[in-house]
């Protein structure tokens, strides 16, 4: 038992450069990294999600409709889905073959820019309407109204559901390792292929993934504190 | 673009034999696994309810981690990692009897279970404290107070969030296909590997998604008018 153990804990010491350098951050000889995709994918999916959340609240029905179909239609579709319809559509597209990276990244942003954008939606209605109604009085026309007044107080309604969607994301990522992309997940299948200490090595990037993951929810819990 | 449609793949051949069988155990999948989450999230989500110390760390030790780790890992998980560790004769019977399915049945549950455990943790805590008090005067025992008073009341409350929640089970059972079950997504694919037609293939997977999550969240908006407690819930059109 303890034998076991401790050569468990080997495995997991031998590994760990490629687990958490390649596969964690994303150095080394593939094009890789859980935070190297995480990242860029929640910066533009937001965004995305801001043009999609404003587009709901839109006057014309020519920007509100289409944007409405966007959401309904990637909120009723797994994420696998999606990241497939990108790794075999695109390249049929362009005509030419794309790399997993930007797959995966396409395909996050597009489908979390859903989810995004209803949060945006939700935080600019939860902005009091004598705001807009005073900046217009004031003088400002309706786009700066939005951006200089409607925004900022809406971003800091929308902090903790943000970090929430953030969590959700961060985990996605792990989806990427479907079509070959070398994040955390998949260089703990590489790993395993080698190792077969799958037991040992997937409760391994389960704690990795946790700490990170609790840890932005501790973040969300103090935010929502300090902001309310 | 240098594609060439033919959708007739997909009502040829044993295309729509295959999707039917993919819907099938997409649905099969999705019902055992949300019974399991459902029966989880209650149990934890009272326990992180009640007074005693352990049994809340319990429920929310188990609330934190397993809702915090990808799906995914959980799948590789309970496939690759735990059967090891099972007795040989439970082992044989597993690979004899669809291991993939049920370590998916049993990843996909316990995941959502913890997902289910917060909404109807925050279901039961918004229920006034009063509420409580006045089950336990009246001589009822904790338990009975949570079976008779709390529950019933904080399950009507959470069918909003629940049908959400549920959907995402639905839409996560897709990650499965990492395990090999053959469920829609996975189905989708072997139609893209023998027709080489990606667009079509993709086509029919995504429309049965999309059927099937509009189609439970109009029957689940339907289901929480009908229940809807009088002066509780304040509008019955109220959606998402």
């Amino acid at each position: 038992m303890i034998e076991s153990i401790a050569s468990g804990l080997d495995v997991i010491w031998r590994n760990l450069p490629f687990l958490m350098i390649q596969g964690f951050l994303g150095f080394g000889k593939f094009v890789g990294g859980t935070v190297r995709l995480a990242i860029p994918a929640i910066v533009l999916g937001f965004l995305l999600g801001i043009f999609i959340g404003l587009g709901r609240l839109a006057p014309s029905r020519w920007i509100r409709v289409p944007a409405t179909i966007y959401v309904e239609f990637f909120r009723g579709v797994p994420l696998v889905m999606v990241i497939f319809w990108m790794w075999f559509v695109v390249p049929i597209v362009l005509r030419r073959p794309i790399p997993e990276y930007w797959v995966a990244l396409t395909a996050f942003v597009v489908f979390e820019a859903a989810y995004l954008g209803e949060i945006v939606r939700a935080g600019v209605q939860s902005v009091a309407r004598g705001q807009v109604e005073a900046a217009t009085a004031l003088g400002l026309t309706a786009t700066k109204t939005m951006a200089y007044v409607v925004l900022p107080q809406a971003l800091k309604n929308m902090v903790p559901s943000l970090v929430t969607q953030m969590i959700v994301l961060f985990k996605d990522t792990s989806l990427a390792s479907i079509i070959g992309y070398v994040d955390l997940t998949k260089a703990a299948q590489i790993v395993n292929n080698r190792e077969i200490r799958p037991f040992e090595l997937y409760l391994f990037i389960a704690v990795v993934y946790f700490v990170c993951t609790y840890s932005m929810s501790l973040l969300a819990r103090r935010l929502e504190r300090r902001t309310a | 673009m240098n594609y060439t449609f033919n959708w007739s793949v997909l009502w040829t051949g044993e295309s729509g034999q295959w999707l039917l069988s993919g819907l099938i155990v997409t649905l099969e999948l999705s019902a055992l696994a949300w019974i399991l989450a459902v029966a989880l999230g209650i149990v934890s989500g009272a326990l992180r309810t009640v007074k005693f110390r352990p049994l809340r760390a319990v429920a929310t030790f188990y609330v934190e981690f397993f809702r915090n780790v990808p799906l995914l890992v959980w799948m590789f998980f309970w496939y690759f990692g735990v059967p090891p560790f099972l007795p040989e004769v439970i082992r044989e019977w597993m690979f004899g009897h669809g291991l993939e399915f049920w370590a998916g049945v049993l990843a996909l549950g316990v995941y959502s279970g913890a997902r289910f455990s917060e909404v109807l943790r925050s279901g039961i805590q918004s229920i006034p404290r009063t509420q409580m008090e006045a089950a336990v005067a009246s001589g009822l025992t904790t338990f009975q107070a949570y079976r008779y008073v709390i529950l019933p009341v904080a399950l009507r409350l959470i069918i909003p969030p629940a049908t959400n929640e549920s959907l995402n089970l639905l839409k996560n059972s897709s990650v499965a296909l990492t395990i090999s079950v053959a469920e829609l997504t996975f189905q989708t694919r072997q139609i893209e590997t023998y027709t080489a037609k990606a667009i079509e293939a993709l086509t029919a997977g995504t429309l049965i998604y999309l059927v099937l999550c509009i189609g439970l969240a109009s029957f689940m908006s339907w289901v929480e008018r009908r229940t809807a407690i009088p002066g509780l819930i304040t509008s019955g059109g109220r959606r998402r």
